[in-house]
């Protein structure tokens, strides 16, 4: 298996210092500074330097099996898939000797975290950077050996050839007991993508087999020996404070331990099925503040409630007023976001284990240098004596960049003295992680008859400003997000508030269009001169049908475009309205660009599922909170998008092999739900401003959606 | 705690727990059996589905004392000899996955659909994994690949 995890694969457990000591053949290549590497990957953040070693990132091993070291995690986005194929590629080695070391604090070096799309863009070229630098050594190495010049040598296949003397060396032989020193550039030539032969092509998922069989290990599913099971009590609201608590029940049950610090009550127990019933023993009387906001005039409050000292930065350009007041067609609305929740299928989940002052957690995160640092201040240690060992998790989508659970199982352990595993229920995992922030949206547009567009004023409360500004040409612009206290905890999320401005962006681009009486394709393609974003709305246009859809009463075809972080993409959908004005997406064409294209197949895979994944928020996810509780924290209470909800998807990939790769994994998501509302409005001549647009039931706080899921 | 014989995967395991402890913690915590999944405890998503006597079943809402006698096949039950079954092997061919979490447990809801039903219908195929929750998205993939488990089932591979 390629690209595999060596822990997954059953091979000893290596500790990189030994390991670098021990066989001496790592390749030692000090990289001097280059343009390139300055701009993405050289560059310190809080005092983290990136190594310039080569040997940090890529060891050799006696036996010819490389190994690649990252601080980024597979989260199911398949990067380790393509993080091998490029170091492959550079390295000219067959992809089935790579095998990923990814997110082990102890042994990879220091990494933000994977989010933002920009392990593609950043993680990928500095591994290539690492792995050319690396198969460069090898050759001139070899030359030096043979007597020969390098220029007449070349690698392949994990050797390095002479063709003139028809004589070859594999790489391990090469490297074997010796240190290979040499500075070079950091800007070191890259394969072309035209000339890839294996970044570039849709190699199966790493580890594969493992998944199918069970043998894949979560960090929910590590067991130490002597390990107990935790579990926390959790306060009845939000902002609640510890008032009294009695657990004399729950220490009388046999092999139970209830660890107490301030408001922290943790249990833990020998058998995991008492766990949960210890927690339920323990009487404890919160207090919380009498009036907490929720649902109800959510959006008020969010305008109303500015976050201090967020200084809000407008994008301003010409006179929005002047230009407005001039204009022919005038449209002023707002949009709303809900809060919604990753609901990842895996909890938080992790394992903490205290041996001799070190502490090691096995977790789920996004950011695995960020949890080490959360456990480092929790419990005052220095950076050696914290290891965060991050298994390839289910999935989190954003809502795993913190490290809840790790700080809670190395509390209780600390206390107890063995191993413990803590896992979050679903119920916590709704509760007591965080949310993809509400928001609320106000756009003013004006356009002339012919469909120019003259004014854009943009305003963003609570939810972000990812993607705020218009890509659409328009001479006087104001644009501005405005931080305010959200009354529930907050975060990241997949796409960010990317899906959030263009959902309210595309659905009021179209609603000018209606105005001005031009077809929507048309009025976007006149006001837009980015030419990646006009290729993707044509490509999805086309292979759609776009110019013969004709919208009835019934089925209503919309479409929109979007573009963030490097990715374009354009979405057209086409809608069903049913009797009691039911709404059902029955076929979606999602065009898509980011330069080239490492893994065509990963890449479809991540588009068709950021479709499914948007559906969700588009039509029918919300959390539905109160007096400082989350009232739906269950799956029977929050719908998220099943096997009936998904249409029929086409992905066209536009590959542009001159362009450097982008990340691929979240602005799949941001046409999507303009596209839908869009088709809802060409059925029924209804424009649904509130996401989600089709919910169960009416969402407290909003006017009532006529339609539903 | 009450002593139970179980038959899981064609061997027979001796397990000492309440008698109403849900099988998916029995199998998780007492059986290092790990591939069955935890995903919400109401049996609402499946990632916790089990074959119990052959029919895909939510373990997490199964107590033990339920199980005994029955035959309980979890996902490392299914490869035999190292053949992976017709399903198996069409997840694997399809890329039916992106974190994989919740394959196990519609690996077995697909398993189970296609002993009752040998050549489902696309329709078919959504209603009878409808209860199976992937938050990635893969599921049109997904049926995809139960669609070719029934293809490669029918031409001679066991279910």
């Amino acid at each position: 298996m390629s690209g595999r995890d060596p822990v997954a694969a059953g091979l000893p457990p290596l500790d990189r210092r030994e390991f670098l000591k021990g066989l001496g053949a790592g390749l030692l290549v000090v990289l001097t500074p280059g343009a390139a590497w300055a701009q993405e990957s050289g560059r310190g953040f809080r005092g983290h330097e990136l190594p310039k070693d080569i040997s940090a990132w890529i060891a050799i091993d006696a036996d010819g099996r490389v190994r690649v070291f990252t601080g980024k995690v597979e989260v199911g986005q398949n990067i380790r898939t393509s993080l091998a194929q490029q170091v492959a590629e550079e390295l000219r080695v067959p992809f089935d000797s790579i095998a990923m070391v990814m997110g082990d604090t102890d042994l990879v070096p220091w990494d933000m975290g994977t989010f933002g799309s920009r392990t593609t863009p950043t993680m990928g070229p500095q591994l290539r950077t690492m792995a050319a630098a690396a198969r460069q050594m090898l050759i001139e190495k070899a030359a030096s050996n043979w007597k020969v010049p390098a220029t007449s040598l070349h690698a392949s296949g994990g050797k390095v050839a002479d063709p003139a003397h028809q004589r070859s060396i594999g790489y391990a032989e090469l490297t074997h007991g010796e240190k290979l020193v040499k500075v070079i550039s950091g800007d070191q030539p890259l394969t072309p993508a035209a000339d890839w032969k294996i970044a570039g092509t849709p190699v199966p998922k790493a580890n594969g087999r493992d998944f199918v069989t069970g043998k894949h290990k979560y960090p929910s599913d590590i067991v130490r020996p002597g390990m107990w099971f935790g579990a926390v009590v959790r306060a009845d609201a939000f902002n609640a404070k510890l008032v009294s608590a009695d657990s004399s029940a729950a220490e009388k049950m046999p092999g139970v331990k209830v660890v107490r610090d301030g408001d922290f009550i943790g249990v833990a127990a020998e058998d995991s099925s008492v766990v949960r019933a210890a927690v339920k023993a323990i009487e404890a009387k919160w207090d919380a503040p009498a009036h907490q906001q929720g649902n109800e005039g959510l959006f008020d409050y969010l305008k109303k409630t500015p976050e201090p000292g967020e200084e809000s930065h407008p994008h301003s350009r010409g006179s929005v007023e002047q230009a407005f007041a001039g204009a022919d067609v005038k449209l002023d609305e707002r949009y709303t976001v809900q809060y919604i929740a990753h609901a990842p299928l895996e909890p938080r989940a992790a394992v903490a284990e205290w041996q001799n002052g070190k502490l090691t957690v096995w977790t789920g995160t996004q950011r695995p240098f960020g949890v080490q640092e959360e456990l480092m201040q929790a419990f005052n240690l220095p950076a050696a004596q914290v290891r965060v060992i991050q298994l390839d998790m289910g999935s989190g989508y954003g809502g795993k960049h913190s490290g809840e659970a790790a700080v809670e199982a190395a509390r209780i352990a600390k206390a107890i003295g063995k191993p413990v595993k803590v896992e979050w229920t679903r119920a916590e995992e709704f509760t007591w992680a965080y949310l993809r922030p509400a928001g609320l949206i106000e756009i003013r547009a004006g356009a002339r008859k012919d469909g120019t567009l003259v004014a854009w004023e943009h305003h963003n409360y609570n939810s972000g400003p990812s993607a705020i500004e218009t890509p659409y040409e328009a001479p006087n612009q104001m644009i501005q997000y405005h931080p305010a206290q959200s009354p529930l905890r907050q975060g990241s999320y997949r796409a960010l508030a990317a899906t959030a401005n263009n959902f309210a962006r595309e659905s009021h681009m179209e609603a000018v269009a209606h105005a001005a009486g031009i077809d929507p394709l048309a009025f976007r393609l006149k006001n837009l001169t980015n030419e990646r974003l006009r290729a993707v709305l044509q490509a999805a246009a086309d292979k759609f049908g776009w110019t013969k859809a004709r919208s009835t009463a019934q089925r209503g075809y919309g479409i929109a475009c979007g573009t963030d972080k490097g990715g374009y993409t354009a979405a057209c959908a086409e809608v069903e309205i049913g009797s009691g004005k039911t709404v059902r997406v029955r076929r979606v064409v999602a065009a898509w660009e980011s330069g080239a294209i490492i893994n065509p197949d990963g890449l479809r895979n991540q588009q068709m599922g950021a479709i499914v994944q948007g559906l969700g928020g588009a039509l029918f996810e919300h959390i539905l909170f109160g007096d400082g509780r989350i009232r739906n924290p269950y799956f029977s209470a929050y719908r998220v998008p099943r096997f009936a909800d998904a249409p029929q998807i086409e992905i066209v990939i536009l590959d542009r092999k001159d362009l450097p790769p982008a990340g691929a994994g979240e602005i799949g998501l941001i046409a999507l739900a303009p596209a839908v509302g869009n088709a809802i409005f060409a059925a029924t001549g209804v424009r649904v401003r509130n996401m989600p647009m089709a919910p169960e039931a009416p969402v407290p706080g909003i006017d009532p959606s006529p339609f539903r899921s | 705690m009450g002593e139970y014989t179980l038959h899981v995967n064609g061997r027979e395991m001796h397990v000492s727990a309440p008698a109403d402890e849900p099988l998916l913690w029995v199998l998780r915590n007492r059986l290092d059996l790990t591939g069955t999944k935890y995903g919400c405890g109401e049996g609402q998503c499946g990632a916790c589905t089990v074959l119990l006597n052959g029919q895909a079943t939510r373990s997490c809402l199964t107590p033990l004392n339920a199980v005994a006698g029955a035959k309980v096949v979890t996902i490392e039950g299914l490869e035999q000899n190292s053949h992976l079954t017709p399903v198996q092997e069409a997840f694997l061919h399809e890329g039916a996955m992106q974190c994989g979490y919740c394959t196990p447990g519609m690996i077995l809801q697909a398993t189970s659909l296609l002993n009752e039903t040998h050549e489902p219908t696309d329709q078919q195929i959504v209603e009878g994994m409808n209860g199976n929750i992937c938050r990635c998205g893969t599921y049109p993939r997904i049926v995809a690949a139960v669609r070719m488990a029934s293809r490669l089932a029918a031409h001679g591979g066991t279910r």
